[in-house]
């Protein structure tokens, strides 16, 4: 009886979640799937209808400006916030006086929810009442700061809202990892007479590559659900400059009542997603064989 | 000691549960929940009481109306839908084609609603010939709303053609005013845009375009010339419009900042709410050129079951149209009662022009549904249209462009 309890019960604690699991996220998957299929408008409905939903998200132009916007506010938000969050962490890594108030002040907007940074971020890049306005009072009246009003240019606004965001978190990740380097092997370069960048570049971060994939990980998922950013900050205008895929969905499903349309482009989101996790899984199965 | 106490409490409570014979009940689902119209339908809720109905109050805020139509979707999911719903427009026919609405035509034909409601406003309240939904007030769109003491100081008269308007919004913009207050909102750019094209496509233009989707005028020389007066209408809005709302917008109006606004006569409610004076402070106009566009909300009915929930539902509808609510609740909305026999002794000038100028459209049949907001068009086709709309007014794209982009739109919508 013991020994059967002593084997079984880790698979019986984690059934409930496991079932829950299936059902709400793999089931869900599964029914979107299926309504992406239909006809759907309001309500959902359940006759197989062909691919004609995926054709007319792909004839969209809203669409393609969502998927353009997702590579642009991607690929930006997770270099721009790896290099900075790499080089504040490597910073703060020169035994500084006061590192634990820097940590914590860099660190800080990630407290914040991102509806708070995109309404703060909205006032602070408005040319009538931000940066602008201020520049151009202390008497450069030709300085121009309108990214967020420019249709060109206001996808960058929200990568930089984004990047202020996350990027003292990313700090932090890095932070950590320079610390578990071993110092022995840096001491031992130090004897050498190895410059200090040729440390880092050689035997610091390299040895941190883990580090580098789980900040990748978590910034590619923050920039694919990206929502609450644009909504608070843009609105995904002007225009329709600013969608992403997520706020293009939420308006076919909720605004417009075209569930179907609204769950093909949740499928192609999660394909995407795919694309970036499953190279990621297989490396980590890879890297760790089982037995 | 214990046991009488608890069998007295147990005595009360079911004395309170007891059922009384029939007593209406409705429980209403809307997102009226700021200020004025709040009180607008807490007028509703007291008369449904004095008539002795229990009203169960359901009002879900946000994202105009979103979040409601959510909570609407997972209540009939669950078989389970409130009696009356704030819905509008073909809204209402999807819903229906969704098999879920009631049928209170019982109630509409003892009232005689077909006598009092214009004809075209009564259409959208019916489901395949019976009656399904409750109108409860009548915007206007078309309106032009305009600092008095600004088009005074710089010689200008309210613009009655599209020419006009642009010459006065010259004037103004060399005189360093901003000629037209606007929000970069989507809506908002719907709205001037379906203002331009009812004045520039005439009433005919307007129906065959925005409530039939013929393709050959989605895409006529005429329709160009409205994109080509939208690029005109961009550069008479000052820069920081963006994502502005439009009571700021109202309010740039009020301040003298700016001299024009094109909005509903929601915009009323602002200024009366300031302490300005229509007519004398501020100025309120039809839109140039014909016709009349309308933004009706309205009370979609539900199939409920229970005898107690279907008298509510028909005491409900009954009031809605009631003289006496479609009084008080305009007055408190700044909208027009849809009835055509409210008299109106009590209302501001500007909702007595609407008034006269609806019922003079009803008859010449210029009495036209708001496509920006959402009377004319279902929700896929009306947003595939705005998102165009949106996309030019917030570009440097060619008109020409943008009618072809609008003809695939609609096409690819459907």
């Amino acid at each position: 009886m013991t020994v059967w309890l002593e084997r079984n019960l880790p698979r019986m604690v984690l059934a409930p979640s496991f079932i829950a699991v299936l059902i709400f996220v793999y089931g869900f998957i599964g029914w979107t799937a299926w309504v992406s299929l239909t006809r759907s408008k309001l309500m959902p409905r359940y006759e197989i209808d062909g691919f004609i939903q995926y054709k007319r998200l792909f004839a969209s132009p809203r669409w393609d400006t969502a998927m353009d916007n997702l590579y642009i506010f991607g690929g930006l938000f997770i270099c721009i916030s790896m290099v900075l969050g790499l080089l504040l962490a490597i910073m703060l890594d020169q035994r500084i006086r006061i590192e634990g108030a820097l940590r914590t002040i860099y660190l800080y907007p990630m407290a914040l929810s991102m509806i708070v940074t995109g309404t703060a971020w909205k006032w602070i890049m408005n040319p009538g009442l931000g940066i602008q306005e201020m520049v151009r009072g202390w008497g450069y009246e030709s300085f121009t700061f309108d990214w967020i009003v420019n249709p060109d240019r206001a996808i960058y606004a929200v990568v930089i809202a984004g990047i202020w965001q996350s990027s003292g978190f990313v700090m932090a990740l890095f932070l950590a990892g320079l610390r578990s380097v071993d110092g022995e092997i840096i001491k031992a370069a130090q004897v050498d007479g190895i410059p200090t960048w040729r440390i880092y570049t050689a035997i610091i971060i390299p040895s941190m590559a883990p580090i580098f994939l789980s900040a990748f990980i978590v910034l590619a998922h923050l920039a694919i659900k990206a929502f609450d950013l644009v909504i608070a900050l843009t609105g995904g205008g002007p225009g329709y400059a600013t969608d992403l895929p997520a706020t293009y969905m939420y308006a076919m499903a909720f605004s417009r009542g075209d569930l179907g349309q609204a769950a093909s482009s949740a499928m192609v989101m999660m394909a995407v997603v795919f694309a970036i996790v499953v190279p990621y899984l297989y490396s980590e199965l890879r890297a760790k064989p089982h037995d | 000691m214990k046991l009488s106490a608890l069998a007295a409490s147990s005595a009360v409570l079911f004395a309170l549960a007891a059922p009384v014979a029939a007593e209406p009940q409705a429980e209403v689902l809307h997102w009226w929940t700021s200020g004025g119209e709040a009180k607008a339908v807490g007028v509703l809720q007291e008369e449904f009481s004095a008539n002795g109905g229990t009203w169960t109050d359901m009002p879900v805020a946000g994202g105009g109306g979103d979040a409601a139509m959510t909570a609407l979707r997972a209540r009939v999911l669950s078989g389970n839908a409130p009696a009356a719903v704030q819905l509008k427009g073909p809204a209402i026919q999807e819903w229906y084609e969704e098999g879920v609405l009631a049928d209170i035509s019982s109630v509409a034909e003892a009232e005689g609603w077909a006598d009092v409601l214009p004809a075209s406003i009564a259409e959208h309240m019916k489901c395949e010939g019976h009656w399904c939904a409750a109108p409860v007030n009548v915007h206007r769109v078309d309106w032009i709303w305009a600092n008095a003491e600004v088009l005074a100081a710089n010689g200008i008269e309210m613009p009655t053609t599209w020419d006009e308007f642009n010459a006065a919004a010259d004037k103004l913009k060399e005189a360093g005013v901003i000629p037209l207050a606007h929000g970069g909102q989507a809506w908002q750019d719907a709205t001037v845009f379906e203002v331009v094209a009812l004045g520039l496509l005439g009433p005919d233009g307007f129906k065959k375009a925005f409530v039939d989707l013929d393709a050959d005028t989605l895409s006529s020389p005429e329709m160009v010339a409205v994109f080509d007066q939208m690029r005109k209408m961009r550069g008479y809005v000052d820069e920081n419009f963006p994502g502005r709302d439009w009571n700021l917008a109202t309010a740039m109006v009020m301040n003298g900042e700016a001299a024009f606004q094109i909005m509903g006569d929601w915009a009323k409610g602002e200024f009366l709410a300031a302490g300005k004076v229509p007519g004398e402070d501020f100025l309120c106009e039809s839109a140039p050129g014909d016709g009349y566009l309308y933004n009706v909300d309205s009370f979609a009915m539900f199939e409920v079951d229970g005898d107690d929930k279907k008298a509510g539902q028909e005491l409900l509808a009954k009031l809605i149209v009631g003289p006496n609510f479609q009084k008080v609740f305009n007055l408190n909305k700044g909208s027009i009662p849809v009835r055509t026999d409210v008299a109106l002794d009590e209302f501001d000038s500007c909702a007595k022009k609407s008034s006269e100028d609806m019922a003079a459209a009803s008859e010449n049949g210029s009495l036209l549904p708001s496509y920006a907001h959402g009377m004319a068009l279902r929700g896929a086709q009306a947003g595939a249209i705005t998102d165009v709309v949106t996309a030019h007014f917030n570009s440097d794209m060619s008109s020409e462009d943008a009618v072809k982009m609008l003809a695939e739109a609609v096409a690819n919508s459907m």
